[in-house]
């Protein structure tokens, strides 16, 4: 898929990059062109290797193999010092600025210019002032950073990579928090920064704003090169059909289930998160209904909410036709709701401990013996048990769960629950960060619970998770449940267009 | 068990090293002392080791242990109360300490740092105020009481150290309930990560709260203890610092301050290598006796140290492994 470089070395030239981590091999022989006043698009699903690649070209991470060539010559970016001296800026999802320091203080944080010692004062404001009129933002550099909107912080953080000269500026999913005039102004700047020369590698979900700004687009799938289009290329089949390349049915065999009883009943529940809007809903035991929805949408709140960890302000939730007050996870579980949170290594399990000890985390309290005495025997029937029956690939139970891969993990974290016969199974990102192997294993877990009359609940931000496994799909947007869709309406474009909310918001091919 | 060869056997080694470097250490007078010594601090540890598990600290047991050592002569000789209802008070008072504190963590949500560290300012000063900052004991009455933690055992044709009794209960109901109730696991499991503990059922906030009124209570009951064997306690300075010697062998027994680490017969060792340490310093001519906490700080500063690089190395050779 290298397009060797013509007559002039680009910019930029990344050749056959991999990048492997315990147990999942992110990025394997990438190869990556930047030109100068270009804007590129980097777009893949979540775990294509997005991410990684820009960590590495941001001297985050060394990558395991391949070259990257500066204008032609080989460079080693060793750390992140190492890329802003050549002119690498990487502006995270999560922006990096001292919220409690000045527009200028941040501008300038860790080069200050010095007078006699002290900070020179006068002149960061007067320099840092200059950068934030590149960036078209109009505020005082004495102004707290913390004060800001969070577009206006973004740009802060432009100009903050513009006052060290950077070259190339990769901003990592920019407008994922952005309002839609925020996201205009950023176009502009983006646009005006390359008619000045700077080279720009554009990280979006976000097909419509790809295709606004894009000069090219490199697709990357399962941490490889699915293929690059041209500027009159650009479009949404296009790319979809690159980043998808494949369809779920290709590792994943999706039957066909009798639907059971009401598990959950769900009825004018309001989050914490979002108190203005009613959540109402209802999943029946042995389907399997999707959440679908933007990042932000509410729906991982929605999930804590039903589990108790964030209780609900106002509504009823029903587990098997009876209602219950769900306060604390600890009531959840006992109404027979069980979740697999999306962070898994600081929620679901407890990484430090063995195979054994998180499997049986939950249920010790079911199955103590009098005066609190650990069943020894019982937690050993649960392990033994759980790790044959959700294949879990360890030496042996004791095991420390941070030595296993993410697949095995998650498998720990829906073994200890299937442990407790949950009635209600909520998963949130059930396959986020595992690879491709394990994924289809997940889903033939769930699907093999969903049989055996567990209702399953499961957000996911992946298009083809959300059309190849579900029986159904709520789909959120900003708090609210914006749609509901059954498997025979479920399509990109119809989960896409309650997703935004607007129709054609994001789908303005 | 491997986790605690390592202190185990720099124990033995300051041991045999102290026997030859020392005509008296051997002496049975000294080394019944330094068994007495050793199963009083080691209540304390043991209490501490509870709450570093849960990824905690106790500042205030120094001044819990003054409070207790200076209440019990002061209830009993200058406010005419009788031993069972004196006894009643302490063990109510270290209760509500206990419980007090971890209310404030837990609930209050402040740091268990800022909580204790007034804890010890509280009690100490409330101690010097009920006392008039006067020098409480026992004189030459209760000395039937006093036998408690002046008494001892024979066995095996040993002398043994009434505290050491004590501290062996104390150890085995600790060692059980730490590794064989599913209490202990939860406090091993919160200790690691509390919002996994939270997000498996874990009612988290009483689990630490049970940790401080442990820990509490050991501190009650050394504070008991160590006022009986040495008869009198000065307000202003007795149990001084002893809640950093009690931190200090949890943490050479294997307790991470980062918590969900720690096993009790650990804590045990490290609170006799403290005593073994501190004996030597004494006893050993050579030693100047003022440099006790330099040579303490840097014993404990060079085995922490040892043990980090070694779990490195072998975190290391797991990964490669796997």
């Amino acid at each position: 898929m290298s397009e060797s470089p013509s007559e002039n070395p680009a910019l930029l030239e990344v050749r056959g990059i991999g990048k492997t981590f315990p147990g999942v091999r992110a990025l394997g022989g990438v190869n990556l062109s930047l030109e100068k006043s270009q804007v590129l698009s980097l777009i893949g699903e979540n775990g294509a290797g997005k991410s990684t690649l820009m960590k590495i070209l941001a001297g985050v991470q060394p990558p395991d193999e391949g070259e990257i060539l500066l204008d032609g010559k080989p460079v080693e970016i060793e750390s992140t010092r190492d890329a802003l001296d050549l002119g690498i800026s990487l502006i995270h999802q999560e922006l990096n600025l001292a919220t409690n320091l000045s527009v200028a203080a941040n501008v300038f944080l860790g080069r200050e210019p010095l007078r006699g010692g002290f900070i020179d004062e006068s002149k960061i404001k007067q320099e840092s002032a200059r950068f934030l009129e590149m960036v078209g933002l109009d505020v005082h550099p004495d102004t707290l950073v913390g004060n800001l909107t969070i577009g206006r912080q973004q740009m802060v953080e432009i100009a903050k990579a513009l006052s060290v000269n950077s070259r190339i500026l990769i901003m990592d999913e920019p407008t994922s928090s952005l309002s839609q005039a925020e996201t205009k102004n950023l176009f502009i700047v983006i646009k005006d920064l390359r008619d000045r020369g700077v080279s720009v590698i554009y990280i979006s979900h976000r097909l419509g704003e790809v295709k606004e700004l894009s000069d090219h687009v490199t697709v990357l799938r399962d941490g490889e090169n699915a293929g690059e289009l041209g500027r009159e290329e650009v479009n949404h089949e296009a790319m979809v059909r690159l980043m998808v390349g494949r369809d779920l049915s290709e590792y994943y065999e999706r039957k066909d289930r009798p639907k059971g009883d009401l598990a959950l009943k769900v009825n004018k529940l309001r989050t914490p998160v979002h108190p203005k809007h009613e959540l109402s809903f209802s999943v029946a035991s042995g389907e399997i209904v999707a959440v679908a929805g933007l990042v932000g949408a509410g729906r991982t709140e929605m999930l804590e909410t039903l589990f108790g960890v964030t209780p609900a302000l106002e509504g009823t939730i029903e587990v098997s036709g009876s209602e219950i007050t769900i306060d604390s996870p600890i009531s959840a579980i006992e109404a027979g709701i069980a979740l697999a949170p999306e962070d898994r290594k600081q929620q679901g399990l407890v990484i430090d401990m063995t195979v054994r000890e998180n499997l049986s985390l939950a249920a010790l309290k079911r199955d103590q013996k009098q005066a609190g005495f650990l069943d020894i025997s019982k937690e050993q029937e649960i392990s033994d048990e759980m790790i044959k029956a959700m294949r879990v690939k360890t030496p042996n139970e004791d095991q420390v769960i941070r030595f296993l891969s993410g697949g095995n993990q998650q498998k720990v974290v829906l073994g200890k629950w299937l442990a407790m016969k949950p009635k209600v199974l909520l998963l949130d990102e059930p396959t986020r960060g595992i690879d491709v192997g394990a994924k289809s294993e997940i889903y033939t877990l769930m699907e093999e619970l969903a049989e055996s009359g567990v209702a399953i609940l499961y957000v996911s931000s992946e298009m083809e998770e959300v059309l190849g496994m579900a029986d159904r799909a709520l789909v959120m947007h900003e708090g609210r449940i914006t749609g509901e869709l059954s498997r025979d309406e479920l399509s990109e474009e119809s989960v896409m267009r309650l997703a935004t909310g607007a129709p054609g918001d994001d789908q303005a091919a | 068990m491997k986790k605690i060869l390592g202190i185990l056997s720099l124990l033995v080694f300051v041991f045999v090293a102290t026997s030859f470097l020392s005509d008296v250490f051997l002496d049975s007078y000294n080394l019944e002392n330094l068994l007495r010594r050793t199963a009083l601090f080691g209540i304390i540890s043991i209490g501490v080791a509870f709450v570093i598990i849960t990824g905690g600290i106790d500042l205030s047991i120094g001044s819990v242990v003054c409070l207790v050592g200076c209440a019990l002569p002061w209830m009993l000789t200058e406010q005419g109360v009788s031993v069972p209802v004196a006894l009643a008070v302490i063990i109510a008072f270290s209760l509500a300490v206990g419980f007090i504190h971890g209310i404030l963590i837990t609930k209050v949500k402040l740091q268990p740092f800022v909580v204790t560290l007034c804890g010890l300012l509280l009690y100490r000063g409330i101690t010097r105020g009920f006392t008039g900052d006067q020098s409480q004991g026992f004189g030459t009455d209760y000395k039937g009481l006093r036998e408690l933690a002046t008494g001892e055992v024979p066995i095996f044709g040993f002398d043994l150290p009434m505290p050491c009794i004590f501290l062996l209960v104390v150890a085995v109901l600790a060692g059980i309930f730490l590794n064989k109730t599913i209490y202990g696991r939860y406090l091993l499991a919160l200790g690691n990560n509390e919002e996994a503990a939270r997000f498996s059922g874990i009612n988290v906030d009483r689990m630490v709260i049970l940790a401080y009124v442990i820990c509490a209570l050991c501190s009650g009951l050394g504070g008991l203890l160590f006022v009986l064997d040495v008869n009198s306690a000065q307000p202003v300075d007795f149990g001084n610092f002893y809640e950093l010697y009690a931190i200090a062998a949890a943490v050479l027994g294997g307790c991470s301050l980062r918590g969900g680490v720690g096993t009790i017969i650990g804590v045990v060792i490290g609170t006799a290598l403290m005593q073994v340490l501190r004996n030597m310093i004494v006893l050993v001519d050579w030693i100047p006796t003022h440099i006790e906490y330099a040579i303490i700080g840097a014993v404990i500063l060079a085995g922490v140290v040892a043990d980090e690089l070694l779990k490195k190395a072998v975190a290391r050779r797991q990964a490669s492994q796997s």
